[in-house]
Order: C-alpha cells, then structure tokens, then sequence
C-alpha cells in the first residue's frame, strides 16, 4: 500500500496498466513492481524448478524472482523484470511459468520430488533408458521448468544500433557517478554518464541522508539539472552498460520503447557501442541475502529494497515488517519504516553487538529460521537465546551486506580481490585498462565515501586526458561506517534458497561437495547456481561462502566463477539491431533492374547483386520454356544481357603491362592497344583464383574484367601485390564496375542491333574478334568489346552508368524487332556450357590452369604469381581429376551438378570415386542434357562411358566423356 | 532518333525529410578519381592549385568548397568532385571518370549527426569531424565515403548500385532519431 508522504512520483497521475488480465493503478515513475506492491499484490510468478510462489525480491535489475511477460504477438517480450519495467497506459503484462493459473499451478507438485530435483539431477535421473530422453524426459522438462516463452512469431518492433564517443564514460548515477561527471563536465571534458533507470539518482532516490543540508533527491536533482545544461555531458537514462571490450569500448542496452505506448518509427531498444578514453565504474552495490529455510515466499525482500519502494515509491510491501540482517546498514529500514509510520515488529541481527533501537525492538544474537504462508509471508520463526518463537509478520526485509558491482572491471578477465573487512569482492585496479572504481562498487559505502571516490576518479582520469583539474570541494554529507559480521547461511534444516532463479539451495552445493564437485566451476555447473538469466547477482557471493566453507577453504582460495557480458540480458534482436529485412544485407541494383522487373524476370542473388534469371514471354510456365527460348534466340538472332556486375578495374601508369604480366598467368604487355585478351589469374599456391578478359586502351592504360564473384577478392588482391609485393613499379588502378553499365549483345544479327544505335555503324571487316575501342551510342560516348561468352558473334556495350536503363531499353526493344530479345543467367549459362566457358563452378578454389586444360595458358617467357607453386609435381600428374565435358548415352538423361563419376562398371563408393560434375544444364542446341566435369585423366578418356551417381537426388546416368567445347567447336560463329 | 535518357542513382526516392534532417540527392557534377603516380603528390598537389583552387587532400581531409571540391578516398586516392579535370593533372596522376560511380546523399539539420551515429562507427561530432573533415568507413553494411561539408550537413557516398540500400538505411535511421523527439 501506498504510504502517507512519501515517495518521489507524482501522485496526481494515475496511470491505468493490466497484470494477468486484472486492472489496476498505479502512479507515473513507477516500476510494475512498486505499482503491484502498492497494490497489495505479492504473488508474481513460480520459480523455475519447484513452481514455488514467489514475490518481488529487490527493487533493481539484478530481480530474480519478478518476471513477466509484456506485451503479445509479435510483440510479446519474456522475462522482463517488473522491478524494471515501468509502467504506462496499455501496459499488458502476464505471469509466467504458471497452469493453470498463478495461485493454482499444478506443477507445485514439484517442490513434493525435491529430493530428486537437487543438484545434478539432469545428470543423474535422466540417463537411461536412453531412448526416453529425447521422446519423453525433455518434453517433460521443457513443459514444466523454464521462463517465459517467445510467440514464435516474427519480432513485429524495430531495435536500432548506434555509436558514441566520449573522453569520459561514467557508469552509474548514484552519488559516486554524479560526483564523477560534475567534476569531469565542469572541467570542459566530453562526458557520457550512463544509468540503467529511469531516473538518474541511484540509491539517493531510496534513501533519506540529507546532502548539504537538503535531500539526496533533491541534491541529486540540483547536479542533473547542472549536468544537463552542460554541452559536453550527455546523460542516458535507461541505458546499462552491459560489457567492457578492447580499446576502451563498452556495450550498452538503452530501453527506448518498453516505458511507452508504441509510436511510428521509434526502436524498442537501442544497441549503444560507447567509445571512452576514460571510464568511471559507479556501479554501486547488490545487497545480498541470507539463506534460511523457506527464504524464497513472497513478502521477503532485500531490506534496501523495502527502503527503496518507502523512500523512492511511497510503497510499503507489508503492515508488520521485520528486519533480519547481520549488519548496521539494515537497521535504517526499520528506522526509515516507523518515520513514515508503519508497523516495525522488530529487528533480528545476528550479531550480538548489534546497537539497539528506542524506535523498535532489537533482538541480538538471533536469526530466522523458518518461514510460514502459503502464497506469502504470514510468520516467522525466530530462534534466540531464548529459543525459537513464532513472529507474525507479512513482510520480512534481509540484509546480508552489499555486494560490489564488480561485473564490468572483470570483463577482459580480471579476477576480483576480497576485502575481509567488507566481507565483498572488490574490483582489481587496472583489470579494464582506463577504467576506475569509485563509490559503493569499489567498497566504499557511506555517502561522503562516494562522492569522495567519484570526485577523486574524475579528477585522475582528467590528468590523464590532459586537462587542468578542478580543486576539490564535497558537499557535507554521512560518513557512517559499514559495519557487518559475515552470515551467510542459517544453520538448521529444510531447504535454503541461493539462487532464487534456477532453485538452488544450500543444500545443494553441500551435495555438490559431498559428491566432489568442489571447484566453483564445478559446482555451478552441476547446480546451476548462477546459470539463470539474472546471472547470480543476488546469489554468487552467498555460494561461494557456502561452498567455501563446505570444503573447509576460505573465499579467496576459493575463487569466483567468471564475470562475462552482458551485465544484464540483453535481447539478440538487439544485437542484431538493423539486421531485421532490407537491414540485411545491402542489395545491389543493376540500372536495368527496373526495366527487367517489369518485364516479369525472377531475379536470382550473387553475391549482393540481384539479376534476372529469365525473362518469361507470355503463356511460358516454367523457367526451363523460358530458358530454352532465350538460348535459341541467342543462337538464332540476337540476345541483350546486363554484365555490368563483372569487376570493372581501372589499371594505369608506366608500370602496369609490367603488372599484368606478373598478376596474370599468360602475357600481357604484348597486347596490342584496341585488343583485349582473355587472361587466368593464379594464386601464390598455383590454383587458379579467377578468369576474365582485359582490354588494352592505351599504352599504360588497360581495364581488366573479374568475375562478379570475385570482383573484389582480385581488387585485394591487386592492393596486395602493389602494396606488399611491388611498391617499386608506378602503376595505379581503382575500380569502376560502377560507373559504366555494360550489355552483351550476342547473336548472329548482333552487328545489326549495335547498327540501330551506334552513331558510326560497323562494317563487316570493322571490329574484329577481340577488338575495343571508343564508340558513340545515340549521341553518347561509350566503349564496345569485340567479346563472347556465348560463341556467337557477340559484343559488349558500355555507356556511363546514367544511360544504363535508357540504353538496355533501346536494345531490348530493337533487338525484339530482330526476332531478338532479353536473355538471363540460367540462358547465359546454358550458352556458355555449350561452349566449355568455365565459371567459378569450375575454378572453385582447388583446381589448377593444368586441370581446365589451360595448362600451357602459363606463360614460360615470364614470372607470375602462383608460377611455381602450380608446377609442383603433384599438381601436374596426369592422373589428376581434369576438365571434360559429358553427355547422357543410356536411358537416364539427367545429369546433376554435384555427383560424382566412376568407371561404368564399378561399384559406385568412395574408394572408386572418379571425379565430380561441376555445371549441368539441357541444351536445346544440341537436344541433350551438356555438362562440365573433373574426371581422372580426363582428356584420354574421351569417347568412354562412365557412370554419374548423385547419392542425394538417387540419379544414375551413364555418360560418354566429350570434348568440353560441344557446340561449334572451331569458333567459326564468334569469330565471323 | 532516339536519344539515352540520363537517371541519377537516387531518383525517385529523394528527398526525404523526417524530423529536422533532410536527405537529398547531390548532383557533384563530374567525379574524377586522381591516383598521382610514384613521387608525383606534390606536383599533382600544385597542378590541382594551378587549375582547380585546391590541393591534393592529406588523410581524412578535404580541399576546395562547393562546386569544386577534392575529398581524400583512401590510399594515395582523391575523388575531385565538379570540374572536368584539366589535362595538365594526367602527367601526374592516373585520371579515371567515376561521374556515373557513385550515389552521393546530402543530410543536413540538427539531427543530422544523431542520424549517422547510428549507421557509421566512427565520431563525426562536430568538435571532432569539423568543417573540411572527412572518412572512409561504412554506412551500416556499406563501404562509403562520408564529409562534412557544413555546420550541420554531411555529403555521403557509396556505390551508386546501393543507392536504394542507402535510402533505406537512411530513413529506417532518421524516423527512428525523428521519434525519440
């Protein structure tokens, strides 16, 4: 209930929210945590193995008990922490991990089999009989232990990714983190502080010390309104800091739309990568529980968390509260309680020193023991000096000291030290290079003690950035000690709760120990103490004690598991913020897309290009009737196809025949301006790395063409041999497949076509085979290549990139009035199988100029890359898989890309494994089914039948082995 | 006869005003890579003076103003943007037209810079990325180049095939600053 004058929210807004379809209010700045508090509401979900009911039990983002599920559909968020999530109007949330209903689950028969559910029950109940794992054990499981669920729908939210760059990065705005930025921002540096609330203030918002004589909220207030006006500080609410990286990068998860209805455009989440020279960790501290028996009902909480929901939210989770801690801290709660009048039943500290009270009853020396309540808290078992009593009480607040936020200065490996004297893991200077700790996360606990630590890391870091630093000046605030004696776990039985959110008790990493599972790695694994998604922030600590003492060492010698990112969950559609569809990948458009699009062509990816894979003419079903088509008219007129993916590189300079000659396998600087030659690239181990022709166009000017695939692979590995291997030579190459747009015209009336547009017609003795030069189409000046890929007459057609869709247009079109049209890939491959043209299917990374038979194409008049190691002997032997071509001769016409080839009578295993089929397509040419394919001493078997088997498709073809080149095997039609 | 008609990469899909930014096509005119030859980058530098009012652009700067611009591009490379390229640069450099290459966006306002941080990895904030500043890096998945070329206004560019991919990923980041308010 909500609580006479206190609390820092507007009281005057009611905001309306549903949890488990029940509406209730609450106010605006609360969490669904302090609104279902004030409520009256304790019960929020079951725990994940036992289905035990369970409440909230902290008042931060270390909650492990509170979790819902938000939202529906494709918007549907598990496992959020109501002790985070705030709450708005339209705000739907659902308990989860609950059947039938929250206050009846019938899985609570669980916590009856408990003795077979401890540690290391996966690894024990579950092995036999074998079969019953997969069919009836995992089921089960995942039916009754787990989370919340996922909708199984597409993510319907936008989550985006951003960058930032700071001198400073200060993480957390409690006292120590608004000391560190005010003095960093006075003193002009770029600061970014950075807190995972909503508001900025830390535990000034859940306590009542007074900071210069007015309050920590309104101190706080003060410094964040100075901060804000100040250019150089950017503050970012709702953002965690979730992981220290190299170079001084954290990662950071900013809540942008889970405390809001929906708006157009804006991002649920946005994925920070923060770039610091400096860090401040402020990260303050967990307060850690004691274990006892039946610790884990709703209405026991952390007694910082009870100060928080009275001082930050005007909420008291109970009417009779009592404390239970070992340590001075705690004794505030029942202090700030009676304040604000509510019924304080008494503090138990386990200390028998612990100071007295004349506002409440102290009982020393004594501990709690056990609980009562079915769905919440309604007494306590007390054992004193005096022996054991039942206390009623709805509301238990525990402290077992405060943790250290340690988590980011172990994120590049740093191992924390134990101060004996807090009893707490510290953070070890210099374990994140840049990064210092300051205030409660570095052991210092008072008020004064924080901003000291955050004025005094500030003021280093602005050293080391080089600028002049402020003189000190700390506001007059408390500077009580920390006093504690360690208690970790009740002596007596029943079970006793570490991990609230994977159900792990002391009692399990007793047993954990007792079967030798003595290393904390091994412990938590076979306990899964600290596995769940909370990490084990409220549980590590209390473990390792436990374990610590169970194998008789102490917690230093013990050790702590591995601290890693994230800090706190963070969603992959997050991570992958910007990935979600047209985020993709970048697409790349050729200028005649568009044009090809609204001629109906299906377009297939390489790479990041798109293309057209057909062009349909009205009544064709399938893409085979459109392919065939287009291979005939090639054949018999004339085909227009975008090639403007192939690498465009620019080569110039005195040096660059000289270069050509050394990064090709053949002879270069022979060639002839207004020539262009087919060329083979070798890598340095002597396969073959990529084909394509290049063209002369002046005496140190040359263009080469690439692959599409491998377009940028040779652009690197052209910087690689002028940069690495031939500095000394003056050449200069960019590339410029984007700027021109080039279009193969291909057919016997491809001269005819090229006469519509080009401002000099051609004759017929005019542009010869493997001719280029500057041209004028339509007006403008272009570039045409006397090249084939198809083996008819055939060039290419390149005009600047704006002219692009204008000019595929005009050759479509007039090349429909030759009989003619558009042709697509599956046709240019088919063109090219009949012609023994070898694609990256061929030269796929393993083969050798020796095994497509281009052997000889290896100049011996030069060096070149790849020369010598592509003369070892193993890769000349002539028994090696070589390229030939294969055509159907039995009763089975298929041949498949993919299988492999042996010798007709044998038995078709891998000890006889002949070779492979690279390329199969039906040529209508030829009336048969032409392929590509590596055989053993390919070459000497033409004339013989093997056998093709693909094992996958089940296809069996019997095969003469052909020369390559099928289809016009002289040349005759390109050349004439 | 007929005649080519000319497309610029963006058309049609710009501009785009969400929120305080604008994004809108730059016609830069002609676009000429420059790659001095060995040992020429300073004669180049003092021919591009001569004929053009600039010099060669040291790493991650640029040279000249509007209408006549020289933006380093990388290694030993500079893209002039604007005039046709006056002969006298080709004895000391290699000259190569990439007019048609190239999709080049202008995003201007107060948003602007909220806007690129979430596509580029690199601080193009104001007191860092000045008037006259400029990189190589990507724009989400895309290598691109990226200048100031005004107090609140950058000139991007990438390949002119990602032209629609850059829209997107222009406007998919610009409603999302434009929401946030």
């Amino acid at each position: 209930m909500r609580v006479a004058g206190k609390g820092v929210l507007d009281r005057s807004r009611s905001v309306p929210f549903r949890f488990d379809g029940v509406r209730y209010a609450g106010l605006e700045g609360d969490t669904l945590a302090s609104a279902l508090l004030a409520n009256g509401v304790r019960l929020l979900g079951r725990s994940f193995k036992y289905h035990r009911p369970r409440g909230v039990l902290t008042a931060g983002s270390e909650e492990p008990n509170a979790l819902v599920t938000v939202g529906r559909g494709g918007r549907q968020t598990p496992n959020t922490r109501a002790t985070v999530q705030e709450i708005y109007e339209g705000l739907e949330a659902r308990s989860q991990n609950a059947w039938p209903s929250l206050k009846y689950d019938l899985l609570s028969v669980n916590t009856l089999a408990a003795p077979f559910l401890g540690a290391g029950f996966y690894y024990k109940t579950f092995m036999w009989p074998k079969a019953f794992w997969e069919k009836l054990y995992e089921p089960a499981i995942r039916r009754a232990a787990g989370l919340g669920a996922l909708s199984g729908l597409p993510d319907a939210d936008r989550y985006e990714r951003a960058y930032a760059f700071c001198d400073l990065l200060v993480i957390g705005a409690g006292p120590a983190g608004l000391m560190a930025a005010l003095v960093a921002g006075r003193a002009g540096a770029d600061v970014i502080l950075a807190d995972e609330d909503m508001r900025m203030g830390g535990r000034l918002l859940a306590e009542t010390q007074q900071i210069e004589g007015r309050s920590g909220q309104v101190w706080a207030g003060e410094v964040l309104a100075e901060l804000a006006a100040m250019e150089n500080v950017r503050l970012m609410t709702r953002t965690t800091v979730a992981g220290a990286y190299d170079q001084g990068t954290f990662a950071a998860l900013e809540r942008v739309g889970h405390h809001r209805a929906r708006a157009e455009g804006q991002p649920l989440e946005c994925f920070w990568r923060i770039v610091a020279k400096r860090s401040v960790l402020a990260a303050g501290a967990l307060e850690r529980p004691i274990a006892f028996a039946d610790n884990d009902r709703p209405g026991i909480m952390m007694a910082g968390a009870v100060r928080a929901y009275l001082n930050r939210w005007g909420v008291c989770p109970g009417r009779a509260v009592t404390v239970f801690a070992n340590n001075d801290d705690a004794h505030r709660t029942a202090r700030d309680l009676v304040a604000a009048g509510v019924d304080v039943v008494a503090v138990i500290d386990s200390r028998a020193e612990a100071p007295g009270s004349d506002l409440f009853e102290v009982h020393r020396g004594a501990q709690v023991v056990g609980t009562s309540g079915r769905l919440g808290l309604e007494a306590i078992t007390l054992r004193s000096a005096a022996g054991e009593r039942r206390v009623e009480t709805d509301c238990l607040a525990v402290s077992g000291g405060w943790n250290p936020s340690v988590h980011l200065s172990c994120h590049m490996n740093g191992r924390p030290t134990w101060r004996e004297d807090i009893a707490s893991f510290v953070p070890t200077p210099g374990a994140v290079p840049g990064m210092m700790a300051a205030g409660a996360c570095n052991g210092a606990f008072s008020t004064l003690a924080c901003l000291r630590e955050g004025a005094e890391a500030a003021r280093a870091a602005l050293v080391e950035l080089g600028r002049s630093v402020p003189p000190l000046d700390l506001p007059a605030t408390e500077d009580e000690p920390y006093r504690l004696t360690p208690l970790w776990a009740v002596a007596g039985k029943g079970r006793a709760w570490l991990d609230f959110q994977n159900d792990v008790t002391v009692k399990d990493v007793r047993q954990a120990v007792a079967e030798n599972y003595r290393s904390v790695e091994h412990m938590k694994r076979y306990t899964t103490q600290g596995m769940a998604t909370d990490q084990g922030k409220s549980s590590n600590v209390t473990a390792l004690a436990v374990l610590a003492d169970a194998t008789g060492r102490g917690i230093p010698e013990t050790g702590t598991t591995s601290f890693r990112p994230p800090y706190s969950p963070i969603a992959i559609a997050a991570l992958g913020a910007g990935g979600q569809g047209k985020g993709f990948a970048p697409e790349r458009f050729t200028t005649s897309h568009k044009a090809s699009r609204e001629r109906g062509a299906p377009m297939i990816e390489a790479g990041l290009w798109y293309r057209p894979s057909t062009f349909p003419a009205p009544g064709e079903k399938s893409w085979r009737q459109s392919c065939d088509r287009e291979v005939r008219m090639v054949r018999a007129a004339v085909g227009v196809c975008d090639v403007s993916t192939l690498g465009k590189i620019d080569i110039q300079g005195p040096d660059a025949g000289k270069f050509l000659d050394f990064v090709y396998a053949n002879m270069f600087s022979t060639l002839k301006v207004g020539r262009v030659r087919y060329g083979l690239m070798l890598r340095e181990d002597g396969t073959v790395m990529d084909d394509g022709t290049t063209a002369r166009l002046g005496e140190h000017h040359f263009l080469m063409t690439t692959t599409t695939a491998a377009a940028g692979d040779v652009m690197r590995h052209l910087e690689f041999v002028s940069q690495g291997l031939r500095p000394d030579w003056d050449v200069r190459f960019t590339s410029v497949t984007e700027q021109w747009a080039q279009f193969a015209v291909a057919g016997p009336k491809s001269r005819a076509l090229l006469n519509e547009l080009l401002d000099a017609p051609l004759e017929a003795g005019d542009w010869p085979f493997m001719a280029c030069g500057p041209v004028r189409v339509l007006g403008v000046a272009g570039r045409l290549f006397r090249i084939s890929f198809s083996g008819e007459q055939a060039y290419e057609l390149a005009v600047p990139a704006r002219y692009g869709d204008s000019l595929f247009r005009a050759l479509v079109a007039r090349a429909e009035g030759l009989g003619g049209g558009a042709y697509g890939m599956e046709a240019l491959n088919v063109l090219r199988l009949e012609k023994g043209f070898i694609t990256h299917a061929e030269i796929h990374g393993r083969v050798t100029a020796y095994d497509i038979g281009m052997g000889r194409m290896v100049s011996a008049k030069k060096d070149c890359i790849g020369k010598t190691m592509s003369q070892r002997p193993g890769l000349m032997e002539a028994d090696r898989e070589r390229l030939v071509g294969l055509k159907p001769v039995g009763a089975v016409k298929l041949i498949t890309s993919g299988a492999h080839l042996f010798a007709k009578g044998a038995e078709p295993v891998r000890e006889n494994d002949q070779g492979y089929v690279t390329s199969a397509a039906y040529s209508p040419t030829v009336g048969h089914v032409v392929a590509l394919g590596f055989l053993r001493r390919g070459p000497e078997r033409l004339g013989e039948v093997v056998k093709m088997v693909d094992h996958l498709r089940a296809v069996e073809t019997l095969c003469e082995v052909v020369d390559p080149v099928i289809f016009d095997p002289e040349g005759g039609r390109m050349r004439g | 006869m007929a005649e080519l008609r000319a497309n610029s990469p963006c058309a049609g899909a710009l501009p785009l005003v969400i929120g305080s930014v604008m994004a809108r096509e730059e016609d830069l005119g002609v676009i000429t890579a420059l790659l001095p030859y060995r040992g020429r980058e300073t004669a180049l530098s003092e021919a591009l003076k001569a004929a053009h009012g600039m010099a060669f652009p040291a790493p991650n700067r640029a040279t000249g103003k509007v209408g006549a611009r020289a933006i380093w591009a990388g290694r030993d490379q500079a893209l002039l943007l604007g005039p046709v390229p006056d002969p006298a640069l080709c004895e000391h450099a290699a000259l190569s037209d990439q007019s048609d290459g190239w999709a080049a966006v202008r995003l201007e306002g107060a948003g602007a810079e909220a806007v690129l941080a979430r596509l580029v990895p690199v601080d193009l904030r104001a007191q860092v990325f000045k008037r006259g500043h400029t990189v190589r890096s990507q724009v989400q998945h895309m290598a691109g180049s990226i200048t100031r070329v005004g107090e609140r206004a950058f000139l991007i560019l990438v390949f002119r095939s990602m032209a629609a991919t850059l829209v997107h990923d222009l406007k998919t980041a610009m409603e999302a600053v434009a929401a946030r308010g």
